[in-house]
């Protein structure tokens, strides 16, 4: 058999910018044997929650469920590791049989025994949801005989797709934000984000030269003590859409705190990011001196962009991450390096996201929802992409195509938030698309590579 | 010798194993043109993929039925069949293997039956399916590859003529293992089928055009003809009965079967060569008695400095049962000795060879890092054995570790570490010593300096 064939099914998920008038469906379920690249609720609901570092983040299933998200992010944290550990009340036949829910009061005993956390979160997974586990119940009866908080987290993996354990997650944190009747001026909170590599460590550091607090980044380095706080803040500034649209949403109904969005990846961004954040608190010193960084920053950085600029005359780009909000980011990143990108997807973006990408891309651009391995294959060659932005799972597929590629994922160990951020993207950019490796590819085509 | 811990805590920290389904992948991606369904929820597949993918540095297509709320409370039955015909669309494969993940099995789904009704529908389309019950709480993924082995063979074998290729069954090792093991077989020039085999399918040469469907791997006509073989050697001591594949030749067609421990260290080595040499009558060529002369040599050159070795070593009861045997031939002292999976075998194969150790050894079954930290910090161990899910060993103990087994997440190659056969062996034994010395003489010189020179002035 030749070109294998495209599932029917899946072809409005697929548009090509100025071909087509309909919009992109998303937002829906995956479809059976697509080989779809998203996880599941409950694995939605521990990226986001899962920084929170002197939470006990327990889950309620078989062990597997635990077992690969151990330690799932390289989100950092200045004070407790707890959130590292993976705790699991591993599930066993005769558990699903006859119930889980002694199991799990028992769980949270021993680990209130162990580490005395203040915060333990319980995750319910596919199996939980099916034998009807009352987690609520058992969460509040623990938490009244521990005096601690014990939150449930509605994660059953057959429920939704990631979404909604983003949405999950939110729910938990909403649970903890609690009213204090103080309100700080210049004091901001942070979300989505998870201080990847000390990410939220860099932008507090640009919003304290200007003067700004950061009060509580949701979730990256924050403890059960810290989030409490969250709604002092007088504004909530929201990086990864996805995840915290949601939360920011709920905290502007309930707290009055408004929010806006930013990005701060590439120079651009950070700079739009930086201003808007003064002007949304009306701080007029706060954008003076958000002038300062920028100029400073830009003029230090710019040269060494454009440096790396040069190398990359032609090379076209092709995206398939997470949010759609990255995604919109990462066209205008590749744009400042001189690339195109000509095939993006996310596995969970949403309307107004593609939106804004279809307004953003060149004509002829690829624009795909929930794509496949296959899919991507197939559109990263007819489009001649020369690398591809993805995760783990893409890596391996992109490197067999004989693709650059660039991490973006949860693990990764470098920050690519900020100004050190472009750099180190430049810098990652050139480091695999220049690679004297592709030279020895058997019928490479890339006499201009440096 | 004791037994112990993991019946009296209420919560798994830091899981030392995976689940089944896990190793059900591992073990189909062994066949030719195969691909994957698993039967449940999307998450379960991701996950699995992820974690084959970033071991194997190799894409790993999984398919899964999606199962949404409305399978859940209605049945997955069309879910698992759109799965089906969509995979077969993009993927055209020989065999789809389908799994099932927890909330299959929790909601009963019977796949037997799907998938018969399945063949019925499409009658006459030439397409093999192979079905296994892999809930995720039934067992670790050791327990899962090789329960899917044994029913790849009882889906596909039929009987067959007798023929002069032996049956040779692997537990899950690298695929540098894989073909070190062909290597020696190709030298005594024995005719076999070796399975499951993901030697080519999971360590791909860079080709182009690139390939979805990997036509290595055991071929089927060859699975389908293992029934009339002469013998079974299967590297796998610590299987039950219920879950191997040997013995479902052994009961079904009469295959003799010989149980081996995996061919690392000496004394395995030389039981699976010996087993080679008896089944088919063929000796041992100079090159290998060459060999097993250099390893030898090579553990005579270490065993000082192996002497100073206190290992934990942990991951699926195979590997571990054949590595501890060659910590103990070497005299590195096996301090802990650890699996996820819950099994008596384990404890009961070590018994005589701890017998005779000179001091304790700490088997623990069904266990997790939380107890394998606490007894291997307490027996002062100073160097550990297994794949990277003990990397807090090393970063919360400081225990040193040595990457080996199934998933190496961390660092390149796991999956092109050679250590079977005496040549694999003697490559093992070298990177355990190395370490070793590398803990001596780091610190030599302050230590030195610490202990004695302060002291004296
Ligand atoms: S333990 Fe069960 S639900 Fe969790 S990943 Fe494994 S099969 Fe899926």
């Amino acid at each position: 058999m030749g070109e294998a064939l495209v599932v029917s099914d899946r072809e409005e998920f697929i548009t090509t910018k100025g071909r087509q008038k309909q919009p992109i469906k998303c937002d829906a379920d995956s479809i059976a044997g697509c080989v779809s690249q998203r996880a599941c609720v409950y694995c939605g609901a521990r990226v986001v929650l899962n920084p929170i570092t002197d939470a006990a983040h327990l889950v309620h299933g078989p062990i597997g469920c635990a077992s690969y998200t151990w330690d799932i992010r390289g989100s950092l944290s200045s004070g407790s590791e707890l959130y590292r550990n993976a705790f699991s009340t591993d599930l066993q036949e005769e558990d699903v049989i006859f119930g889980g829910g002694k199991k799990l009061t028992a769980a949270i005993d021993e680990l209130v025994g162990k580490y005395q956390p203040k915060l333990i979160f319980v995750y319910s997974t596919c199996i939980v949801g099916v034998i009807g586990d009352d987690l609520n119940a058992i969460c509040k009866a623990a938490a009244l005989k521990h005096e601690i908080e014990v939150i449930p987290v509605q994660s059953s993996g057959f429920i939704g797709n990631k979404s909604a354990g983003y949405r999950a997650a939110c729910d938990a944190i909403l649970q903890l934000l609690q009213p204090t009747g103080i309100k700080k001026a210049n004091s901001i909170n942070y979300l989505g984000d998870y201080n990847l590599a000390g990410e939220a460590w860099i932008i507090e550091s640009y919003l304290r030269e200007m003067g700004i607090e950061l009060n509580v980044v949701f979730t990256g380095d924050s403890s059960s003590e810290k989030l409490k706080t969250a709604t002092q803040a007088s504004l909530n500034i929201m990086q990864c859409a996805g995840s915290t649209n949601y939360l920011a949403g709920k905290m502007e109904e309930l707290y009055h705190i408004p929010y806006i969005r930013v990005s701060f990846l590439g120079l651009q961004d950070t700079a739009d990011s930086l201003r808007q954040i003064a002007a949304a608190l009306g701080n007029e010193e706060a954008a003076r001196k958000a002038e300062i960084l920028i100029a400073r920053e830009s003029a230090r950085i710019q040269p060494v962009i454009d440096k790396y600029r040069r190398k990359f005359a032609g090379k076209k780009a092709a995206v398939y991450v997470g949010g759609g909000f990255k995604a919109i980011s990462l066209i205008k990143q590749f744009r400042e390096l001189g690339m195109e990108v000509v095939m993006i997807g996310t596995q969970t973006g949403r309307k107004e996201e593609y939106e804004t990408i279809n307004s953003l891309v060149a004509d002829g651009t690829v624009i795909l929802d929930d794509a496949n391995p296959a899919e991507l294959e197939r559109f990263m060659t007819k489009q001649g992409a020369n690398l591809l932005v993805g995760g783990v799972k893409e890596r391996p597929l992109a490197y067999k195509l004989g693709i650059a590629f660039i991490d973006h994922n949860h693990d990764r160990k470098h920050p690519l938030s900020g100004y050190v951020g472009a750099v180190n993207f430049a810098r990652e950019v050139y480091s695999t698309l220049c690679s004297p490796v592709w030279n020895y590819l058997p019928d490479h085509d890339r006499g201009d590579v440096v | 010798m004791k037994e112990k811990k993991a019946a009296c805590r209420n919560v798994n920290e830091n899981p030392c194993n995976m689940c089944m389904p896990m190793g059900g992948i591992l073990a189909l991606k062994g066949i030719e043109n195969t691909m994957v369904v698993l039967h449940g929820s999307q998450g379960c597949s991701t996950y699995m993929r992820r974690h084959i993918s970033e071991h194997f540095n190799e894409p790993v297509d999984v398919g899964s039925s999606s199962l949404n709320e409305k399978g859940t409370i209605y049945g997955g039955e069309k879910n698992l069949k759109q799965a089906l015909d969509n995979v077969r669309k993009v993927y055209n494969p020989g065999v789809i293997g389908i799994l099932t993940t927890c909330l299959a099995e929790t909601i009963g789904e019977d796949i037997g039956r799907f998938a018969e009704e399945y063949l019925q529908e499409k009658n006459g389309e030439e397409i093999f399916l192979v079905t296994a019950p892999t809930p995720g709480y039934g067992g670790t993924q050791a327990e899962g590859y090789f329960f899917t082995a044994r029913r790849i063979l009882t889906c596909l074998t039929k009987k067959s003529e007798k023929h002069n290729k032996i049956n040779l069954i692997v537990s899950n090792i690298s695929p540098a293992d894989i073909r070190e093991i062909k290597r020696i077989l190709n030298l005594m020039e024995i005719k076999y089928t070796l399975f499951p085999d993901f030697s080519d399918t999971m360590d791909r040469p860079f080709q182009r055009p690139y390939r979805k469907m990997t036509p290595e791997g055991t071929k089927i006509e060859d699975i389908r003809k293992m029934s009339g073989a002469p013998a079974t050697l299967q590297l796998g001591m610590t299987v039950e009965d219920a879950l191997s594949p040997g013995k479902y030749l052994a009961e079904t067609f009469g295959v003799p079967l010989y149980n081996l421990p995996l061919p690392i260290g000496l004394e395995n080595t030389d039981r699976f060569m010996e087993v080679l040499q008896e089944v088919t009558g063929k000796g041992l060529p100079d090159s290998l008695q060459q060999e097993r002369g250099r390893l030898l040599d090579g553990m005579i050159d270490s065993h000082k400095y192996n002497f100073l070795g206190r290992a934990v070593l942990f991951g699926e009861p195979e590997l571990v049962y054949a590595l501890t045997r060659t910590c103990l031939e070497n005299g590195i002292h096996p301090v802990v000795v650890a699996t996820g999976s819950r099994t008596a075998k384990l404890a009961e194969l070590l018994q005589p060879y701890i017998e005779a150790a000179p001091e304790p050894v700490q088997i623990l079954s069904g266990t997790d890092f939380a107890v394998i930290r606490k007894y291997g910090e307490a027996a002062e161990a100073n160097v550990a054995i297994g794949d990277s899910t003990g990397r807090y060993l090393e970063e919360k103990a400081g225990i040193p570790l040595i990457r080996i087994g199934f998933p190496i997440l961390d660092r390149m190659g796991g999956h092109r570490l050679l250590s079977v056969g005496y040549t694999g062996t003697m490559a093992f034994l070298d990177r355990v010593t190395n370490t070793l010395l590398d803990s001596k003489l780091k610190p030599y010189r302050s230590r030195m300096y610490d202990t004695f020179y302060r002291k004296a002035t």
